[in-house]
C-alpha cells in the first residue's frame, strides 16, 4: 500500500514535470505537440476507487494548468477522464483480467490491447482539450487535425515509455 | 432523509464528478475573456522554482544564438551612442537619432525627462505550442516588476506582464489569441490592430488597415505608442503577405515576427514612468462620460 503510494506519487511528479519542462517545448511541423502526462491516469490500478480517480484527475489537471496558465482547461478534461475510466475499462477488458492483474500495463496485457486502450483515452482527452483551448468553433477542422496528429504522437510516447520505464 | 443519504453515499462519485467538472469549466469560462487567470498562474513560487532550475538545461542550445543577438544589439547601441554624443556636443537636434534607434530617443519626453526605463530579465519558461502562450520571467514584485510593463527582446516586442509574483512574473506573449496590440506600418504611419490567429508561431496578423493604404511586402511593422507599455517605434516584424478579403474593406496582412519565439533567453522589461499620470487622465475621461 505504502509502496504503491510512493510509486504512483513518483509517476505523477515525473509525468507532470516531463510534460511542462520538456514536452511543452516540442512542436513538430509547427502544429503537433504531445500531451503525455495523461499516462498517469492510464496507469492507475484497476481497483482505484472511482472518487479517487476523479479527484486525482482534478489534481493532475490543475497542476498542468498552473504551469501553462490555462486555468481549468486540463482540470476539466482530466476529471472527465477519471470519471469515464472505469466504464471504458469494463467494456474493453474482462472481469478475470481485472481481478488477476493489478494495473493496466503492456507487460501484463498485450501490446495491441495497450495501444487501443491508450488510443481511446488520448482521443477523448485531446479532442476535448483542443476544443476547450480554442474555445470557439471557428477553424474547427484545423483544431481537429491538430488534436488528431498530436494524439498520434502522444500515444506513441506513452507506448514507448512503457518499454523504457516499466520493463519486467 | 435516510434514503437521500444512502443515495448520496451510493453515487458519491457522480456528485464529486459534477462538482469538480462544473468548478473547472466555470474557471475556463470565467477566465476565457481575460488575458490572464487571477490565481494559480505560472508566477507563483512553486512553478517558478521548477522553471528557474530546469530552464537552463534546455536553453543551452539557444545560448549561442542569444549571444550573437546580444552582441549585435550591443554594437548597434554603441554606434547609436556615439552619434548621440556627437550630436549633443554639437548641440543639434536629436530627431536624426529617432530614425536610427527608437530605443534611445523615444524614451525622452519634451522636457527631456526619461519616460521609459529598461531592466533585464531571464526567460525561465516559454511556449509556442498553445493558442494562449505565456512566458515566465525570473523577476517579480521584489525586483520592481509591475503589471502592464512591456517585454522586449533586442528591442523587439515580445509581450506584456500580466501577473506578478514575489520573484517571478507571467508575461502574455504576442502569440496569444487574447492579446491585441496596436501597431502601424512604419513607412506611412497607418495603424491597425495586431493579433495572432493561433496557427503559425512565426506569423502574426495585422488587421484594420483600410484597402486604400499602400502596403508592400517587406514593410516594417512597429508599435504605435498608443499602448502605454511600449515606446513608439519598436519593431514587431515585417509584412510577408497581404490580400484583400472578398467584400472586405480591410487588408489581411501576415507579419513575419522579428523575434524568434522558440529561442528567447534574455529579455528587457520596459517600465513607463508616466503610467500613473496616463492612467489618472484616462480615469478622468471615463468619469466625464
Amino acid at each position: 500500500m505504502v509502496n504503491n503510494l510512493l510509486k504512483y506519487s513518483l509517476i505523477f511528479i515525473v509525468s507532470v514535470l516531463l510534460q511542462v519542462l520538456v514536452l511543452n517545448h516540442i512542436l513538430v511541423f509547427r502544429m503537433i505537440s504531445p500531451y503525455f502526462y495523461l499516462i498517469f491516469m492510464l496507469l492507475l490500478p484497476y481497483d482505484t476507487p472511482r472518487a479517487m480517480l476523479i479527484f486525482l484527475g482534478f489534481i493532475l489537471g490543475l497542476s498542468i494548468d498552473a504551469f501553462t496558465n490555462t486555468l481549468g482547461v486540463h482540470a476539466a478534461v482530466c476529471v472527465l477522464i477519471g470519471f469515464i475510466r472505469p466504464g471504458v475499462l469494463n467494456k474493453i477488458s474482462t472481469r478475470e483480467t481485472r481481478e488477476s492483474v493489478s494495473a493496466p500495463r503492456i507487460s501484463t496485457m498485450s501490446l495491441n490491447w495497450f495501444i487501443s486502450y491508450a488510443a481511446i483515452f488520448v482521443a477523448i482527452h485531446h479532442i476535448i482539450l483542443f476544443m476547450l483551448e480554442a474555445f470557439t468553433f471557428e477553424g474547427f477542422f484545423f483544431t481537429m487535425i491538430r488534436a488528431f496528429l498530436s494524439g498520434i504522437l502522444s500515444v506513441i510516447l506513452i507506448v514507448i515509455s512503457q518499454f523504457i520505464f516499466f520493463r519486467k | 432523509m435516510r434514503n437521500l443519504f444512502r443515495l448520496i453515499l451510493r453515487y458519491h462519485y457522480i456528485f464529486l464528478f459534477l462538482i469538480l467538472e462544473i468548478f473547472s469549466l466555470s474557471m475556463v469560462v470565467t477566465y476565457n475573456n481575460y488575458q490572464q487567470a487571477k490565481f494559480l498562474t505560472s508566477s507563483n513560487g512553486i512553478t517558478g522554482y521548477f522553471f528557474e532550475n530546469f530552464a537552463g538545461v534546455f536553453q543551452v542550445f539557444d545560448l549561442k544564438k542569444a549571444n550573437t543577438e546580444l552582441a549585435e544589439e550591443n554594437a548597434q547601441l554603441r554606434t547609436a551612442l556615439q552619434h548621440y554624443q556627437l550630436r549633443t556636443t554639437n548641440n543639434s537636434h536629436l530627431s536624426y537619432l529617432s530614425e536610427r534607434n527608437p530605443l534611445i530617443t523615444m524614451t525622452r519626453d519634451s522636457l527631456n525627462k526619461i519616460v521609459y526605463f529598461f531592466t533585464t530579465a531571464r526567460v525561465i519558461n516559454n511556449s509556442v505550442n498553445q493558442r494562449h502562450n505565456f512566458l515566465t520571467l525570473n523577476k517579480g514584485r521584489i525586483q520592481g516588476v509591475k503589471t502592464n510593463m512591456g517585454v522586449v527582446s533586442t528591442g523587439r516586442v515580445v509581450g506584456m506582464v500580466t501577473d506578478v509574483g514575489d520573484n517571478y512574473c507571467t508575461v502574455i506573449s504576442i502569440l496569444n489569441e487574447r492579446w491585441k496590440l496596436s501597431a502601424k506600418i512604419k513607412r506611412n504611419e497607418f495603424f491597425g490592430s495586431l493579433s495572432w490567429n493561433g496557427r503559425d508561431y512565426r506569423k502574426v496578423q495585422l488587421n484594420e488597415i483600410p484597402y486604400h493604404v499602400p502596403v508592400q511586402n517587406g514593410d516594417t511593422i512597429v508599435t504605435t505608442g498608443f499602448t502605454s507599455s511600449f515606446p513608439e517605434g519598436l519593431e514587431i516584424g515585417i509584412v510577408s503577405e497581404y490580400s484583400l478579403g472578398s467584400g472586405s474593406n480591410f487588408y489581411k496582412i501576415d507579419v513575419d515576427l522579428a523575434v524568434d519565439f522558440r529561442s528567447i533567453v534574455q529579455v528587457a522589461l520596459v517600465e513607463n514612468r508616466q503610467l500613473k499620470e496616463i492612467n489618472k487622465l484616462e480615469l478622468l475621461n471615463n468619469d466625464g462620460k
